[in-house]
């Protein structure tokens, strides 16, 4: 029977590339639910999923809401902002007093790289990470990827540059293991600040010049300037940072090929790119957020049926 | 004595590992009497839609619409395939198939007579999960339910087809095995014992 190598979805990095073609053969299946007169199948009624959000996100958590309410499980939520988390509590005592009430799935959030492995190995529920730190992003790794098949067919030998800031970036990291582990070649570009040391020990190529990145690649995925995480300053200004990183309407026509542009959202219109590309049809923004429902409803829905049911 | 079109296949040595229940010759006069039945309930087809249950039904059912459109004229059929993996009942039970095949259905069932197609009808659970699946695609005015092998006796839930084949009473630990040309070489139905 086609399952899931692994109980919990940790990172790319634990996944096989099996793993991820079954989520994403399922995720087919998910989109055309998702596309019906009523979107909604009835496989996970008897599940229970907490989406616990230690650090602010919109999109993702509404993808996954999304995706588990199309599933038919029950959901709660709970954002560190409203919690007790401010009051002092150890995250395994969170989790422990929303496991009390009979929850089968945790799909967490996190400020600190490796909060879902510790959890996982603590707790007595399938973990889902939906971002630790600047360590993984699993399923926006299998939604890009995803939507990057959706157009070009296969990823098999494609070349996928990833340009910004790779440094804080769990989108980066998980997309270089996800690719790689489909069999495309990636590369990193971006400020010389803003590139890990020793990157290329995962097998990635590094590219300062980001018309030699674009003219290299069939896809370019622009990640967004995360300020926040920023405690000192990586490039001098914004400005700078758009004249040597952002892509133009102009750079794309002077390249002799036409490639896909990505970007795992937010935009900073203006900044990673202009409001003339994100708008284009090379764009396939919008595609990647309708692909993140069908693919974290597929991920939810291995994952639960790994879950043996008990009478 | 038994009706002409029952099998009686209680008595099957214990040596004998596989039965043909139908041939080729069998499946094809069947074919054209099921085919001949939907003609005489369904006239036209103008509000008729065959929807096949994914993965075996797709073959009865492109035989039955291949037979319809070009032994019996029938124009404008629509046909369509539904995936239940995602409504069955034993999600999470033991080894119930998880990977799920494509649903392609591109129209609206509202107000339409739908009949399910699918090669072997016995526990019934897979009729009430296409059942529920169907809901998604609007309110049929009518479902009927078409099989090629009932396995009557067998039955969870009160569920018994409108168009069958054959009926067929076999024991539990028995399968019934339907090929098709398409994809094992040969139009034949088997009754397989199963080592348990």
């Amino acid at each position: 029977m086609d399952q899931l190598s692994v109980d919990h979805l940790l990172g790319i990095q634990q996944l096989t590339p099996q793993d991820i073609q079954l989520i994403h053969t399922t995720a087919d299946q998910f989109k055309e639910v998702i596309n019906r007169p009523i979107k909604k199948v009835p496989s996970l009624r008897d599940i229970t999923i907490a989406n616990l959000f230690f650090e602010n996100s919109t999109r993702t958590k509404l993808s996954f809401e999304l995706a588990e309410k199309r599933l038919s499980a029950d959901v709660v939520n709970f954002s560190a902002a409203q919690s007790s988390v401010k009051k002092g509590e150890t995250l395994i005592d969170t989790v422990n007093n929303i496991l009390a009430m009979k929850v089968d799935i945790v799909v967490m959030r996190h400020p600190n790289p490796g909060a879902g492995v510790f959890l996982s190995k603590h707790i007595n529920a399938r973990i889902v990470n939906a971002g630790d730190g600047a360590h993984e992003h699993p399923t926006q790794a299998l939604l890009d990827s995803y939507s990057i098949k959706e157009r070009l067919g296969s990823l098999e030998g494609k070349k996928v540059v990833i340009v910004g800031d790779i440094l804080h970036s769990r989108v980066a990291l998980s997309n270089i293991y996800c690719l790689q582990k489909l069999g495309a070649q990636v590369m990193v570009c971006g400020p010389a600040t803003l590139i890990p040391r020793h990157i290329k020990d995962l097998g990635v190529l590094v590219e300062l010049d980001l018309k030699k990145a674009l003219q290299w690649c069939d896809v370019a995925n622009m990640l967004r300037v995360q300020n926040e995480r920023m405690d000192i300053s990586y490039f001098p200004s914004v400005r700078e940072y758009v004249q040597q990183y952002g892509v133009t309407r102009k750079l794309l026509d002077s390249l002799d090929k036409e490639i896909v542009i990505m970007h795992p959202g937010p935009i900073n219109r203006g900044v990673e790119i202009t409001s003339e590309v994100a708008d284009s049809s090379q764009a396939i923004i919008l595609n990647q957020v309708e692909n993140g429902v069908a693919i974290r409803m597929a991920v939810l829905y291995l994952i639960a049926s790994k879950i043996q049911h008990h009478d | 004595m038994p009706e002409s079109n029952t099998l009686y296949l209680y008595a099957l040595p214990a040596s004998m590992s596989q039965k043909i229940l139908l041939n080729a010759a069998q499946i094809d006069i069947i074919l054209h009497r099921l085919a001949c039945q939907l003609i005489e309930n369904h006239n036209d087809f103008k509000s008729t839609a065959l929807i096949g249950i994914q993965p075996r039904g797709t073959y009865l059912l492109n035989r039955l619409k291949k037979m319809l459109v070009e032994n019996y004229d029938v124009s404008n059929l629509k046909t369509g395939l539904l995936d239940i993996t995602f409504y069955r009942d034993d999600f999470r039970r033991g080894d119930q198939p998880l990977r799920a095949n494509s649903t392609e259905i591109n129209f609206v069932v509202e107000n339409m007579n739908v009949v399910i197609v699918d090669d072997v009808l016995y526990t019934g659970r897979s009729i009430r999960a296409a059942l529920t699946a169907l809901q998604s695609f609007g309110r049929p005015n009518t479902i009927e339910l078409l099989t090629l092998v009932d396995r009557r006796f067998s039955r969870h839930l009160p569920i018994q087809p409108d168009y069958n084949g054959r009926q067929v009473d076999a024991l539990g630990n028995q399968k019934v095995k339907v090929s098709w040309v398409e994809n094992a070489g040969e139009d034949a139905v088997y009754l397989i014992k199963t080592e348990d």
